[in-house]
This record gives C-alpha cells, structure tokens and sequence, in this order.
C-alpha cells in the first residue's frame, strides 16, 4: 500500500492542479506525525481495530460506523445525528476532539498547528478509496473557525443569568444530570461546554434542535450557561 | 433538589391552615396563584418558588391528584408507554419546592377583589393570578356530539380514562373494521398530535387486524409534518390510511353516537371506532374571567404572558392566542419560565431578563421512528413570533429516526422533571 503513495500523490495533483495541494513532503512529515495516532489507531494494508477504529476510507465515512469499533456512547449519538468524516470535520476533530464530540473516548489534546493537521489529513487522505476527490480543507475551516472554537472569554460568565438561561435547556436536558435520550449537561469543565455551543452555533455539530437554541446565543450568554451548569451536579 | 425539612413542614402547616379557614387578606408574603397543573402551571409553580426562594408563596389549583401528560399518551394507545408512565404527582412540588397544592377546581375569577373561588367553597385572594387552564372543546362544533358522547365517539384529547378508552375500542375493532377519526379545524392542541395517533392506532391494528381501515375526515387542507406522516403511512401502513378533507367530503355535517354513524354532504359512514376530536377554545375558567377575544382564546402581552384584559393575570400555553407558538406542553413549559421571571420581577424586584422561547413536537410514526420539528421564538410587540426553525427530512436513515425517538424519550423524563421536580 505504502508503495503506492507516490502515483497516488501525483495522480491527485495532476487532478486538482490547485497550490495548495499537498506535496510529497507534507506527505511523509504528515506519516511521521501519524505516529502520535498510532497507539490507538492503525492505517493502511490489513489494518485492524485497535483502542480506536482504524483509518482506512475514514473520508466520507459517517461517524462511528466500523463494526466491531469500540465507540463512546457520544460518539454513536454524534453518528447517528449526522456526523460524516471530512477533510473539513476531521480538520476540527483533531484539532480538539471535543469541538465535535464532548464525551469522546478519544484521549487526546489535539494537534493545535494548523500546518500539522494539513499534513497529517494529507497523509491519511492516501488510505480512501479515492483520494483525488477528497476536496481540500476550505481555508476558513482551517485557519479561522476552529481556532475561534477555543477563544477564552468563558471565564467569567454570569451564572445567575445563566441560570435564567437554563430554563432553555431543561426543558429537554434534566438538571440532575440524568442521561437517557438526551446528553447530561451538567457539571461539565467551562471550557468544553463553551467549546461544544460554539460548534453548534457554528454548524460543526450536526444536531438541528441544538444547532436553534445556540445560534441565537451570543458569546455572553454561552458564557453564562457555562458558568452556571459548572456548578450543578 | 432541595428537600428541607424546615420547609416541608412549612408547607404542611399551610396545607391544614388552607382547609380549615379561608386565606387571610393582606399576607405578608406576595401571593401568586396558578390554576392549572399542567406543563404551564406546574411549571411556572416550580420556577416561581425555586427561584424566589420562598419570598413569593405560590399556590397550585388543579383538581387531579394524578396527572396525565396529553404528551405521550398517543404512544400508549399504541402500546408503546405504559399508561403508569405517564401519571405524575404533585407531592415533589409541596415537598421540595414549598408549594401549596389544592386539589379543587377553580371554579370563577373576580378580578375586582383579585380572589379565586373554588368549587369547594373556599375563596383564596392573589397578587397575581397565572391561568393554565388548557383548552375545552367549542359547543356544539360538531352536531350530534357533545361531552355526554365521550363514552361512545371518545376525544381522548385530554389524557387518561379516554386515552385507555380509545386504546381498547382500538383493540376490540371487528376483524377488518373502520377506525374514523373526525379532525379538528385549526388552532387546536398538539398540531400533529392527531396524525401521530393515526400512526399508533395503524400500528396496532397491522398487528392485530390488518385488514382493518383507517379514515381521517379532516377540515384541513394540509397539516402538521403532513410529508413526513405521509411518507411514514406509505412506508409502514401501505393502502391502510384514507386522508379525505372537506373538498372531498363536503365536511362532516353531525355524527350519531348510537348508530356510530358519520354523516357527510352526500354519504353516511360507519365505523366501529370514531375519534371525534373537536374544535377547541381556550379552558372554561378563562372565558368565565372574561380573558377570551371573540375566537374563544386569550390574547397575551408576548413579553410577559400578562392577559390583554388584566395586567394581574398571566394566561399560559394553549389557551393563549399568542401568534406564531403552538399548542404544545413544550410551548407552555417555555411560556412559563418567563412568565415566572416576569411575576419575580414585578412582586420582588429581581433581575429581568430578555424572554426567549422555544418549542420541539417529536412524533412517533412506527417502531424506532421518531420524526420532530421545532422553532424558536422572540417576543415582538405584537406576538411571539418565530425566529427560525427546522423539521426532519423525508428519507432520513434508520439510525436517525431511532435517536430521534430515544431522543423524544429523554425530552419526555426532561420535561416532566421541569415541570414537577
């Protein structure tokens, strides 16, 4: 497989004619990179499941579709819901798991250069069934929107009119914490669950009941809520 | 939760004192009773007291000690929910919030002194008054058929003894019989709710008798995720569901509850099962007070729930005419938190923020296929008008629809804890 990343490279270049295609090099530092993924995931001829799914054709896969895959709970939801591997998700993905999937069994902080994430989806691209009609990353996606994912101005949001904002969520989501049907939201670390309205008012996240109630909030309320169900246990 | 003994007894001591005398005038404690326990006044209870944290007492009016959701109660019908899954009681709130709850009806409003009476006897005065009364049907709206006839033509609009009732006429339906379900004009209680019960009642009838036949005679040109049920009959209940509105019929003209008989422009129907679900007004209690326009509803200030009528009572859920909302549980539940920040702020002071409100109806159409639709809503000064919104889409695969439905399952156990501690 491995000895066919050259052709493939040029077949797709070729192709799309596009600068900012990825060049050989971008390739095999994106393969070196891999090796903080390898641990849990495997990639190219036979490869198998390991701690996470393996890699192969992840472009276009929806999230959460391997058998014999162990996922998280989140992550099932997240397939089901309409989560679809991309160059543009997968991009947000690594960046910070939890931008598209808060309970992800995924251990890892996130690859946070965005020069990196381009070399390693350049790398992983050559193991889909047709890499050439991957489209590339949009350069918002890379540059600017998942970034923005992590500005911190979460920290001193206004818990009381949080708590009047809450009442939004409780009427699906219960304030014991209780997790059948729809996700807890309670007692969650600011900064993820800033992270996660964020990509909902953004679209990262799939879900149209979500993707409602958070375009409508403004950075201060985000903040607001977060600050108040911190504390709820 | 706060379970607090201190506040426990409290309640309770407010409890004997409320049967054995009439409520003293000119309480220190700002007073605001609800009539109504349903998704609007349970919840604008639980909110009033939780968040003023015993500065306002709150006082509960609703005759039931065990309460139906009308959400729901079309999947036990089709054997989905158990019907002891969808009672609920008003202990939590009396214990843990400090709620006073009197099972009586509300019998009349005298704005004048600011008093409610029950039909009991007792009168209890208010500072403000919070009307969740629901709806009631329109007299005479269908003719032939009024409430004594709800043993025979059920409506099972509202949950409990005729949810059971319509269920086991459903399931004792002559081999190859006709289920009829007379429609209701708009507005009406639960938009696709009547078309989420022809789903239930097809799916029990494809197992239990499938060459039974189901008719809706509808005054309605179109209705609620009307393709995404039409879609759901084809896919799941193919040649069972005839949808015939006015144009075809000519509109139901009356109905015989002793021969089962419909009656249209040029033809009379039998059926074994008839579902006649009426038009509908705002609850009796709202029209006695004098809070219904001439369409039987009760126009609202949208920022505040506050009646046009009087600015002491708040009027929440489906007896509202409120603009762009819905009848819906979920409607109401969000009608009543910021009605509740209103009161808070009008009797305490406390902050007041911008209302915002929203509603999902999630429908069931078969096994594990869930289908919802849902907007959210600013408060102009006109209406409560929608911002924006979504629906699910035709085709939507397997797994989606199941979440959907698990999904309506959480927002079930979400709504009911919001509502009732």
């Amino acid at each position: 497989m491995r000895a066919l990343i050259p052709a493939l490279v040029l077949a797709f270049g070729f192709l799309s004619g596009a600068t900012s295609v990825a060049s050989a090099q971008d390739i095999a530092r994106g393969e070196r990179l891999f090796n903080a993924c390898l641990r849990c995931h495997d990639v190219g001829k036979d490869a198998k499941n390991r701690i996470g799914p393996h890699l192969n054709g992840v472009f276009d896969r929806k999230a959460a579709t391997i058998e014999g895959a162990t996922y998280s709970k989140a992550m099932k939801r997240a397939g089901a819901d309409g989560l679809r591997w991309t160059i543009d998700t997968l991009n947000i993905y690594i960046q910070n798991p939890k931008n598209l999937v808060s309970g992800t069994r995924m251990n890892y902080r996130g690859m946070r250069k965005e020069k990196d994430r381009s070399d390693l989806l350049a790398y992983l691209r050559q193991f889909s069934v047709s890499p050439a009609n991957i489209p590339e990353a949009s350069a918002s996606l890379l540059q600017q929107d998942a970034p923005s994912l992590h500005e911190e101005t979460y920290l001193d949001g206004d818990a009381e009119y949080g708590e009047y904002l809450s009442g939004e969520c409780t009427s699906c989501h219960q304030s014991s914490g209780a997790d059948k049907g729809i996700p807890s939201i309670t007692g969650w670390p600011q900064p993820d669950f800033v992270i996660a309205l964020r990509a909902y008012k953004k679209g990262h996240r799939p879900h149209p009941v979500m993707q409602m109630i958070a375009k409508r909030l403004s950075e201060e309320e985000i903040a607001a809520l977060a600050a108040y169900f911190k504390e709820l246990h | 939760m706060r379970l607090n003994r201190r506040r426990f007894l409290g309640t309770a001591a407010a409890s004997a004192a409320l049967l054995s005398s009439p409520i003293a005038l000119g309480q220190k404690r700002p007073r605001v009773v609800i009539i109504g326990g349903g998704a609007g006044g349970a919840t604008a209870a639980r909110y009033l007291a939780k968040d003023s944290d015993g500065a306002i007492e709150v006082i509960l009016i609703e005759p039931s000690r065990t309460y139906y959701t009308c959400f729901f109660s079309n999947l036990a019908i089709g054997g989905f929910q158990p019907m002891s899954k969808l009672a609920h009681s008003y202990g939590t709130l009396a214990s843990d919030y400090g709620v006073t709850v009197v099972h009586d009806w509300a019998s009349a409003v005298d704005r004048e002194k600011k008093v409610v009476r029950l039909a009991g006897g007792d009168t209890i005065s208010y500072d403000r008054l919070v009307l969740s009364p629901g709806i009631d049907f329109v007299k005479g709206a269908i003719e032939g058929w009024d409430v004594t006839a709800q043993t025979k033509m059920p409506h099972a609009y509202k949950a409990g003894t005729q949810t059971q009732l319509l269920k086991a006429q459903v399931e004792a339906m002559p081999e190859g019989g006709t289920f009829a379900m007379v429609a209701p004009p708009n507005p009406y209680r639960c938009p696709p709710g009547p078309y989420e019960r022809i789903s239930m009642v097809a799916h029990v009838l494809k197992q239990r008798n499938p060459t039974a036949k189901i008719l809706i005679l509808d005054p309605k040109e179109k209705f609620s995720k009307q393709g995404l049920f039409m879609e759901g009959w084809e896919n799941h209940y193919a040649g069972m569901v005839d949808w015939l509105t006015d144009e075809f019929t000519g509109g139901v003209q009356r109905v015989d509850p002793n021969t089962m008989e419909i009656v249209l422009e040029d033809e009379t129907i039998k059926a074994d099962v008839v579902n006649v679900i009426p038009a509908m007004q705002a609850g009796s209690i709202a029209q006695q007070a004098g809070l219904t326009n001439e369409a039987g509803w009760c126009p609202i200030v949208p920022a505040t729930l506050q009646s046009r009528m009087d600015e002491n009572i708040h009027v929440l859920g489906d007896a509202t005419q409120n603009g762009d909302m819905p009848k819906s549980g979920y409607s109401a539940n969000s009608q009543a938190k910021a009605a509740a920040m209103a009161i808070r702020h009008a009797l305490t002071g406390s902050r007041a923020f911008k209302p915002r409100f929203s509603n999902t109806c999630w429908s069931l159409i078969s096994p594990d296929n869930g289908v919802k639709v849902g907007a959210s809503y600013v408060a102009t000064d006109e209406k409560i008008a929608k911002v924006d919104g979504f629906i699910s889409q035709n085709n939507e695969d397997d797994a989606l629809r199941k979440q959907t439905y698990e999904e309506s399952l959480g927002w079930y156990a979400g709504m009911t804890a919001d509502m009732f501690g």
